[in-house]
């Protein structure tokens, strides 16, 4: 009995060593297979309702930080100097001729220059970055809530979206589906800490971080939040734009809600 | 021919007593959880080969990581893996911070291809695997300790005595030698298997709690989870540390198996049924 024991502690070895050499080579074909993906997806809806019923107050903030946790080396990501034509022509006139569009489904479309949004109403907030990539970073932002802008252009009722189209190419493709873009639902439009941001750490917004304006949407990821943005568009959905995912990120594989 | 059965001599000195070991739900939940812990573990190394360092309280300090996994360029012009802990840096070439893609070619990577999900940098793909089998984790998780609380088994199985607390060093020695408890005494969990599996039920629950930390939605809805891990760098840390601990007691809970009757122990998660072999007269 004692000596059948090795043989099969060695055959069994060898077998999971086979398994797992299957299995991640299965591993590898399932990431590629769109059936499997998409049901490895139903997991963002459930994430998505799951923290929105247990945040409880959907206005619940984002915790906010003092200047004394504002990191000394704040990382820039993504475009850091967008070589975008319009978007080199409006930074070497130092933003003076930049406007930001509020179009779509609005009753009143908007124009408006960064002397104008920076007399709107204000919130100043520190507050930590998120990257996907896993680390984070403590900042200082000032900007006009998206809330002053929306409530001045007044939403349709078919309204659901709110889309943030940018002025930089962050991959260059033959069909211009390389262009930055983001979208947020109305709960994250209208939450009090969603803002424009047009100043950093008690100064212009940086061309590297997104200059004239970016946005803030604090209780999700750094990649929702877009940077250079041009015009600010109210949609019914986004699956007509870019890849129809709802962002640049998403049409490459990421959530739609980054909230995690 | 004689069998065992027809020889009442050796039938009373061999005759093993079968018991049945483990519950439906103990089952059932063991296995589901031992395939999302492999696959969260794979999928999490993906994640984190993002960016392969660590760091302490809210925010990332680039220039003094707890743990990093980078990449230098070596004398030759190669590229040389460099784990760095606290400060000190070691040459991890090959497995850690630089190792063979799939293409064969030494590259900048914090965890090799063959323990990542998937095996090339794809951190969408990663977080999509991660995130269901989380929920898959936590519900199982759920069931498990549902049936823990209501069939009070966790004073039953799990409570330790002063005395078997004492009987550590003893115990340790035994299973050094590979000499486990037989007979009545084998029809519990020793103190050794109690420890280790009482440290795995609080690690699993603090590993997801200390992973939901890392979510920015979480932080705004439950600010007390940043307090109890210091940050959210600290709790990606803690995520990090509490996972490699159970890759620990995973290759010592599969070392107990395998040296312990792999057959009987195999048998017993799976049908419940568990040979008792009784002390030798």
């Amino acid at each position: 009995m004692r000596r059948d024991v090795q043989p099969t502690r060695r055959r069994l070895l060898a077998a999971l060593t086979a398994g797992a050499a299957f299995g991640l080579s299965g591993c590898d074909r399932l990431s590629q297979s769109p059936s499997w993906l998409s049901l490895l997806d139903s997991a963002e809806g459930l994430t998505r309702r799951a923290q929105r019923l247990l945040i409880g107050s959907r206005q619940a903030l984002a915790p906010e930080y003092t200047e004394a946790d504002i990191s000394k080396v704040f990382k820039p990501n993504g475009s850091v100097d967008p070589d975008d034509p319009d978007y080199v022509t409006a930074k070497q006139e130092n933003f003076a001729n930049w406007r930001l569009a509020v179009d779509g489904l609005v009753e009143k479309p908007l124009s408006l220059s960064l002397a104008e949004l920076r007399q709107l109403p204000a919130r100043t907030q520190i507050t930590r970055h998120d990257c996907v990539e896993g680390w984070s970073c403590i900042g200082k932002w000032t900007g006009t809530p998206l809330k002053e802008l929306l409530d001045r252009a007044g939403l349709k009722p078919n309204a659901r979206y709110i889309v943030f189209h940018c002025a930089d190419t962050l991959e260059q493709t033959l069909d211009g589906t390389g262009r930055y873009y983001e979208s947020i639902d109305l709960v994250d439009a209208f939450h009090p800490q969603t803002i424009l941001a047009y100043d950093m750490n008690g100064a212009s917004l940086p061309v590297e971080h997104g200059a004239p304006l970016r946005l803030r949407v604090e209780r999700q990821l750094g990649y929702k939040m877009a940077k250079y943005v041009m015009r600010v568009e109210a949609r019914e959905e986004f699956a007509s734009l870019g890849r129809g995912r709802g962002g640049f990120w998403e049409d490459r594989g990421y959530e739609w809600y980054a909230g995690i | 021919m004689t069998s065992l059965a027809t020889d009442p001599a050796r039938a009373h000195a061999v005759r093993p007593r079968i018991v049945y070991r483990h519950s439906a739900v103990v089952r059932v939940t063991h296995w589901i959880n031992a395939l999302c812990f492999a696959l969260l573990l794979m999928s999490g190394l993906q994640i984190f080969n993002a960016h392969p360092a660590l760091y302490w309280g809210q925010a990332s300090t680039f220039d003094r990581p707890f743990l990093s996994l980078g990449a230098e360029e070596d004398a030759n012009g190669g590229v040389k893996g460099v784990t760095t802990v606290l400060g000190h840096s070691f040459n991890t070439t090959g497995i850690l911070g630089a190792s063979r893609d799939d293409d064969g070619e030494m590259a900048a990577r914090g965890f090799p291809t063959w323990i990542t999900i998937p095996s090339y940098q794809d951190l969408a793909t990663g977080r999509r695997w991660h995130f269901f089998f989380a929920w898959i984790l936590a519900l199982n998780g759920l069931v498990y300790f549902g049936n823990l609380v209501t069939k009070r088994r966790m004073t039953r199985d799990f409570a330790l005595s002063l005395a078997e607390l004492r009987s550590i060093p003893h115990a340790i020695v035994e299973h050094a030698r590979l000499r486990f408890p037989k007979g009545d005494a084998a029809l519990h969990y020793n103190v050794l298997q109690k420890l280790a599996y009482l440290s795995v039920i609080i690690a699993f629950p603090v590993l997801v709690l200390a992973g939901l930390t890392m979510s920015p939605g979480v932080d705004s809805g439950f600010p007390w989870l940043l307090e109890l891990f210091g940050g959210r760098q600290s709790a990606r840390t803690i995520h990090f540390l509490l996972a490699s601990y159970l890759v620990l007691f995973l290759l010592v809970h599969l070392v107990m198996v395998l040296v312990s009757g792999v057959f009987n122990n195999l048998r017993s998660m799976i049908t419940g049924r568990y040979r008792i072999e009784e002390e030798k007269p």
